[in-house]
């Protein structure tokens, strides 16, 4: 096996999650949190959450992105180590949700990073949120 | 020797949310505190002006997902204050029955959260897999796990049925069996106690003065709960006692929120008894039908929370709208606390006042040595 293949199925089975609030209501935060406890357990799919960038494959994004949090957010993706991916989590992250159009927003985190997979909701529950994670580990698979 | 600053934050694992603060710590002991707020600062109020009443509502409930369920609440009392109109009895029930669930949901995380930041990340796991007994409860009553938006302008949107209740009743004497196990844990378990008791002190004094509210308060021996001085929904004919505990450290303001969970189980009970048949919404004017000017308080889980509007006559909109949330409230105390503390207490004592930073961010700038109000562009203060 290439080094580059195993790479690959060492991500694959065990993808790590870093999770970042860009100016969420909070929601969206306690159901990722939830998607990683008993009754959910994203964990059974390998995924574990990590408080690093430096170790993160997969950033979940939610929030709507508040113009105070613009810079930091961007210096948590370039320190995150290349291949990465990025999940936006809520309606805010995808496009502002109600805050929409609020003084102090962007609406949508796809204006700062490329995104891989939406998961919309308001806020979306648990299941939506690992269907999510899933998505992406197929989307990862099929590509080469 | 000099202190030397320490940052933590903006994005830090044991901030959940974006905030800053520095640290001026002298060698393991910290000296002073600098918050640096305003990361999650959306522009909120401004918003609310330009919306609609009905349509302000879903927007305050989004202030914080967390205690969505006072801010609605808060929310609709100041307006049908305003547009004097009586709720029907029943609806005051179920507002105050969806109140206590919510508040029983954010107290389970809130330990839960502790624990995991403790290190003692089984008890985090239980307590969380006993949270969704709430949030299994709320999914019933209002249809959605979090964002409930159940209040509604003169009444709720939805009943709750008899086998409903029966079903609510059956869930709480089971949460309530792992309520005792939890107290247990948190008042005899040596790790935890070793890390709580005497961290972050706020004396009795200094809460008052910093003008704390809500569990932090009350961890302080300090008795004020809105509930019971300022009755509102149900809470009138609903007996409420305020837990109070005389400690003043992080311990006993985590024990105080393990017996909040228990009073809050009771006065479901005691609300499901009582709550009379009857209408659950009354038709309310879309504009307001007088100029005024009113505000509403309740008891969010963490605290005092109030809501300010003023409406005028033949306006669908408010003139303006202000909240205030009980952690920019508490952001005094908690430096308070944290001074004295040693590096490592950091986590547990900021944890220990419930910070809701969604909350707080609500700034207005405002110089006072010249009382004037300045206009400084949001990107030049980060
Ligand atoms: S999408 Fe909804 S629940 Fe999620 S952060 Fe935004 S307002 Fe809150």
């Amino acid at each position: 096996m290439s080094l580059l293949k195993l790479a690959k199925w060492a991500r694959l089975k065990s993808p790590w999650i870093l999770h970042v609030n860009t100016g969420a209501c909070n929601s969206c935060d306690i159901e990722v949190l939830a998607a990683l406890t008993p009754r959910f357990d994203v964990e059974r799919f390998g995924a574990i959450l990590k408080p690093s960038p430096r170790h993160a494959d997969i950033l979940i994004v939610t929030g709507a992105l508040t113009r105070q949090a613009v810079e930091r957010v961007k210096r948590v993706y370039e320190q995150t180590p290349d291949p990465k991916f990025v999940i936006a989590v809520g309606a805010c992250a995808l496009s502002g949700g109600v805050f929409q159009g609020c003084y102090g927003v962007l609406s949508g985190v796809d204006k700062v990073m490329p995104v891989d997979v939406y998961v919309p909701g308001c806020p979306p529950r648990p299941d939506a949120i690992i269907h999510g994670v899933i998505k992406l580990i197929e989307k990862v698979s099929k590509s080469g | 020797m000099p202190s030397v600053d320490i940052n933590i934050g903006p994005v830090h694992p044991a901030l959940h949310e974006p905030e800053k603060f520095v640290f001026k710590v002298d060698g393991e002991v910290v000296v002073d505190v600098e918050p640096r707020l305003g990361y999650v600062h959306r522009g909120i109020e401004k918003a609310a002006g330009e919306k609609t009443f009905t349509q302000a509502v879903y927007l305050v409930e989004r202030v914080c997902g967390i205690c969505n369920v006072a801010h609605t609440l808060a929310s609709v009392q100041a307006i049908e204050r305003a547009f004097e109109v009586d709720v029907p009895a029943r609806a005051k029930y179920l507002r105050t029955i969806i109140h206590e669930l919510n508040r029983l949901h954010s107290h389970l995380l809130l330990l839960g959260v502790a624990c995991e930041l403790m290190g003692f990340d089984t008890l985090f796991m239980m307590l969380w897999r006993d949270r969704e007994v709430v949030m299994d409860l709320m999914e019933l009553a209002t249809g959605n796990r979090v964002m409930s938006a159940y209040n509604v302008i003169g009444g709720v949107r939805r009943n709750i049925s008899d086998h409903e209740v029966s079903t609510i009743r059956k869930a709480l004497t089971s949460l309530s069996e792992g309520v005792k196990r939890y107290r247990k844990a948190f008042a005899e378990d040596p790790t935890i106690r070793a890390r709580c008791v005497n961290v972050g002190r706020l004396s009795p004094f200094k809460g008052i003065s910093l003008g704390a509210v809500g569990p932090t308060a009350r961890g302080s021996g300090i008795n004020v709960d809105v509930r019971v001085k300022e009755p509102y929904a149900a809470f009138d004919e609903i007996q409420c006692t305020p837990i109070t505990y005389n400690e003043g450290d992080s311990w006993a303001r985590f024990m105080v929120r393990i017996d909040e969970l228990h009073e809050s189980i009771r006065i479901i009970d005691e609300a499901l008894n009582k709550m009379p048949r009857g209408p659950i919404r009354v038709p309310v004017a879309e504009v307001a039908p007088q100029t005024a000017e009113s505000f509403s308080i309740v008891e969010a889980p963490r605290g005092e929370l109030l809501h300010h509007i003023y409406v005028k006559k033949g306006e669908d909109r408010p003139l303006r709208y202000r909240i205030r949330t009980p952690t920019y409230a508490n952001m005094p105390a908690l430096c308070e606390m944290l001074k004295g503390g040693y590096i490592a207490d950091i986590p547990v004592t900021l944890v220990s006042i419930d910070p809701c930073f969604s909350c707080t961010d609500r700034l207005t700038l405002i110089d006072i040595r010249s009382h004037k109000r300045k206009v400084v562009r949001l990107k030049s203060s980060i």
